[in-house]
């Protein structure tokens, strides 16, 4: 306990901490929606790609790579989405490619233009999260706060519109909603939630922050918003539990997060199995 | 003025053409079944109404003040829904979902009469309840008052009984029945010749060359006549 207010007196802890629970709340919004819908894959392919995009950046040596992560994600979240209606080529296949493709891209422009000494120690930290999350700076933490009040924001003045959408898509075209402008508008702001994790957690594990808390918290709850609510109380608990854990045994902060929501979702089926109206 | 009438339409898709020149009306207060095989293009052709789907040739024309989002859909249930964590009254609700402009939020009156649709269909006391854990007769309920707030005066029903045992399907006849002597229009997709001879008004039997009549018509002569004679033969 000592040791922990200790380290909670430093700033880039208190930072830390904030941008944790921003991203872990902001992540676990769209996820029921995103699980609902069977779009998680999208989540997932949008990582890779990011992590391509972060390639790409550094080789161009741009200095706020979020001004290159952001575009490439928001631009191919939305080709994923049409791609997904697309019979010709099959909607999971084409993520298949495009997240692979990014990875192997990503991988191969910072091997060749990397004057970095120690190459696979900073692939390795994009991809599982490294302690950059200590190391923030004022932007980072001004960026994320900016983008996480709009995607909350965004997330409750269309919150009714989000649902008709999530639950029938074909009932709510016919009654006049813009079904392709909603789809469109929760894979941009998947894409901005999986730029602003990738921080937290690394491009390989941003996934679970979306998915665990929404998995987890449907079953055990029994409305739509009581779902969405249990879901980001969840993960901000698991972010913060994580990140705490991971500061004081020193462990490598996104998968000790990870590891936390993990455990907790095993919680929650068990909750879930033995509550007596069981769904 | 017909509510609903549809002049020489052609259905189908880019590649395949289902069938041509089918024309029809739909008065005020009618109810009308649509039937025909698997296959045939009943489906494409309610998409294409409630303009889902491009309409290939011909023309819909609607009554003065009417939408084509006026009409209330109540489509075939999806696998995703069979299991969605939402309550009935949040899924009801959201009927009202294209109604609300600007507004980011339910109004005070819809909201209200979300509750009336409910009480009407009798499942005012599941208002709280998790849609998953709901009969597939309750389920259908639940999404027919969802279709009553978002339209009220034309409901359209794509094999509302499909998956549900006799009884309850009975029941859901008999409800979608009051509604339409409420003087709610009703067009339904079904493959329910019987039900058909009990409460349609008029019969549209999809094939590659549909025909549209009245139900006295049509189980007296054409298509009908045979399900006519094989019904009196079961009896």
């Amino acid at each position: 306990m000592q040791t922990l207010l200790e380290y909670l007196s430093y700033p880039f802890v208190r930072n830390a901490l904030i941008v944790a629970v921003l991203i872990a709340f902001c992540s676990s919004l769209l996820g029921v929606t995103l699980v609902l819908k069977r779009m998680s894959y999208i989540g997932d392919g949008l990582s890779h790609v990011a992590f391509g995009a972060l390639a790409i950046a550094s080789v161009l040596k741009v200095t706020n790579n979020m001004l290159i992560i952001l575009p490439i994600t928001v631009v191919c979240a939305i080709v994923l989405l049409s791609a997904g209606k697309n019979r010709k080529i099959k909607g999971d296949a084409a993520i298949a490619m495009l997240s692979v493709g990014a990875l192997a891209f990503g991988y191969l422009l910072l091997n060749i233009f990397s004057a970095s000494s120690n190459l696979a120690g900073d692939v390795c930290s994009t991809l599982f999260g490294s302690q950059s999350i200590l190391t923030l700076k004022q932007s980072d933490v001004n960026i994320c706060l900016v983008l996480s009040v709009v995607v909350v924001v965004i997330f409750v003045v269309f919150y009714n519109r989000i649902f008709a959408v999530t639950f029938d898509e074909t009932f709510a075209k016919a009654s006049g909603v813009k079904v392709n402008f909603y789809n469109i508008l929760i894979a941009v702001v998947i894409a901005v939630i999986i730029v602003l994790a990738m921080n937290l957690v690394g491009s390989l594990l941003i996934s679970a922050l979306v998915i665990f808390p929404a998995m987890a918290s449907m079953r055990v709850f029994k409305s739509f918003k009581a779902v969405t609510v249990a879901s980001c109380i969840f993960s901000v608990f698991c972010a913060l539990a994580g990140i705490i854990i991971a500061i004081l045994a020193g462990t490598p902060v996104g998968s000790t997060i990870v590891a936390c929501d993990a455990v907790l979702f095993l919680i929650f089926c068990v909750i879930g199995a033995i509550s007596p109206s069981k769904a | 003025m017909a509510l609903i009438s549809c002049n020489n339409l052609t259905i189908g898709f880019e590649d395949r053409i289902l069938y041509r020149d089918l024309s029809f009306e739909i008065n005020s207060g009618d109810y009308l079944f649509v039937i025909g095989e698997n296959g045939a293009g009943k489906t494409t052709l309610m998409k294409t109404l409630l303009g889902l789907k491009k309409l290939i040739a011909g023309e819909i024309k609607v009554e003065s003040g009417l939408k084509l989002t006026d009409i209330g859909y109540l489509p075939q249930q999806t696998v995703v829904q069979r299991d969605f964590p939402a309550s009935v009254y949040e899924i009801v609700i959201s009927g009202f979902a294209g109604n609300l402009g600007f507004k980011p939020f339910y109004s005070k009156a819809q909201k209200k009469s979300a509750i009336e649709n409910m009480e009407k269909l009798g499942i005012a006391d599941l208002k709280n309840k998790c849609y998953r854990e709901l009969s597939g007769g309750q389920q259908q309920r639940v999404l027919l008052a969802r279709t009553l707030c978002a339209a009220s005066k034309v409901l359209l029903l794509d094999e509302p009984v499909a998956g549900l045992d006799p009884y309850v399907t009975e029941e859901f006849y008999e409800l979608i029945n009051k509604l339409n002597r409420e003087g709610i229009t009703i067009i339904m997709i079904s493959h329910d010749i019987p039900a058909a001879k009990k409460y349609a008004t008029h019969i549209l039997h999809i094939t590659d060359e549909p025909s549209f009549n009245t139900k006295q018509q049509y189980f007296s002569e054409g298509h009908g006549a045979d399900f006519a004679i094989l019904k009196d033969n079961a009896n």
